[in-house]
């Protein structure tokens, strides 16, 4: 059965990879992490506090633990990836012409790229603390 | 009893688009959808038009939407449907006409998994031996009768034409699972494809679907596990 591909489309229908595979698996492991990742999100912020006591003094002594920008570093990337992908599902099942497809794929992952990268940068290049006191400084009214 | 059957008909011919016939009839609550319909066509309407061939639900020629379920015409009977009879055809494929749609998509994703037997080995005088602990693995899915009821009731197969969809799947798990074959790295390669197994959504219309009573979700989810420790 091994008949060596000579022109693209052949190439194309004799080519497997395991990424749809590898995302299955991904879904299942996400989505489980994700139930008790969110689960803990809301004990920490809904059910320790009060919502109405979270401030942004709250909030920027929060974000400046480790523990925390690693909780929601995961929190962040599992949600968006396993979003992401039941998107990339959707799409594939319901457009149906291949440049439509193709560019409604690109455009959900530059948007869900632009997402993570904003996340990333609020967890970890942000100081909480120098913009806490920027804005104490500022005068009153 | 006295009957109201609703059929979704359509002459490509003739008509725009589909429209519903209604036709009133005595049947006894006996009767299956088959004999409605065989009723309708020989003493009422010629023009209607339909599959069928055993009669006897192992065919799979008259897998139809019947009441919002797909089902064999020749398996239901007028007793459990009421007297308000829906006939439509079976979804996802093209309708030529009336109740008849082009099987061909079907058959031809059928066809690409490699649903035969492949051992190059040569026959041993007697027999190629199983235990029926073997059998029993792929005993669920030796009962398929090809009638698509189970495709074509999964919501992915209606948007996505290119899902081999779940017949093709259990026609594989039938040879995958066999101890005397040899072609499953070849049918789980056509089935890692991306529009092969990973477009199942796990919705078990197929399931619920079935007259043979397969297990459908549960078989593919053994397939993508196979594929899952193959591949790690």
């Amino acid at each position: 059965m091994a008949v060596r591909p000579k022109t693209l489309n052949q190439a194309k229908a004799t080519y497997s990879s395991n990424s749809e595979l590898a995302w299955w698996v991904f879904m299942r492991i996400s989505g489980l992490a994700l139930i008790f990742l969110v689960l803990g999100h809301v004990f920490f912020n809904n059910i320790q506090v009060n919502v109405a006591d979270v401030d942004y003094a709250y909030v920027a002594e929060r974000f400046s633990k480790s523990w925390v920008k690693i909780y929601d570093s995961f929190l962040l990337g599992f949600a968006m990836l396993h979003g992401a992908n039941g998107l990339r599902y959707s799409i594939e099942d319901y457009i149906k012409k291949p440049g439509r497809r193709f560019w409604t794929k690109t455009i959900l992952f530059t948007v869900v790229g632009i997402i993570f990268i904003l996340g990333v940068m609020t967890l970890w290049a942000y100081s909480f603390e120098e913009m806490g006191e920027a804005i104490r400084a500022l005068p009153e009214g | 009893m006295q009957v109201n059957v609703k059929i979704k008909r359509f002459n490509p011919e003739a008509d725009k688009r589909p429209y519903w016939a209604e036709y009133q009839l005595e049947a006894r609550p006996t009767d299956r959808v088959l004999d409605v319909l065989n009723e309708i066509k020989w003493e009422m309407d010629g023009s209607l038009s339909y599959r069928r061939s055993c009669a006897h639900g192992i065919c799979g020629s008259d897998a139809m939407l019947i009441n919002g379920v797909n089902r064999l015409a020749c398996k239901i009977l007028v007793k459990d449907l009421g007297a308000d009879i829906r006939v439509e055809p079976i979804r996802g494929l093209t309708v030529q006409k009336d109740l008849i749609v082009d099987m061909e998509p079907f058959f031809d994703a059928y066809k690409a998994v490699l649903p035969f037997f492949i051992n190059d080995d040569p026959a041993p005088a007697a027999e190629r031996y199983q235990s029926p602990e073997d059998r029993e693995i792929f005993d669920d899915t030796t009962k398929c009768i090809l009638c698509a009821a189970c495709t074509t009731s999964c919501p992915v197969f209606w948007t996505n034409g290119r899902y081999l969809g779940p017949a093709a799947i259990v026609n594989a798990h039938r040879f995958i699972f066999d101890s005397r074959d040899q072609g499953a790295d070849e049918r789980l390669q056509v089935l890692n494809q991306p529009n092969g197994l990973w477009r199942c959504r796990t919705a078990y219309n197929c399931t619920e679907a079935c007259p043979r009573d397969i297990p459908i979700t549960k078989v593919i989810e053994e397939v993508k596990r196979e594929l899952l420790w193959r591949r790690a």
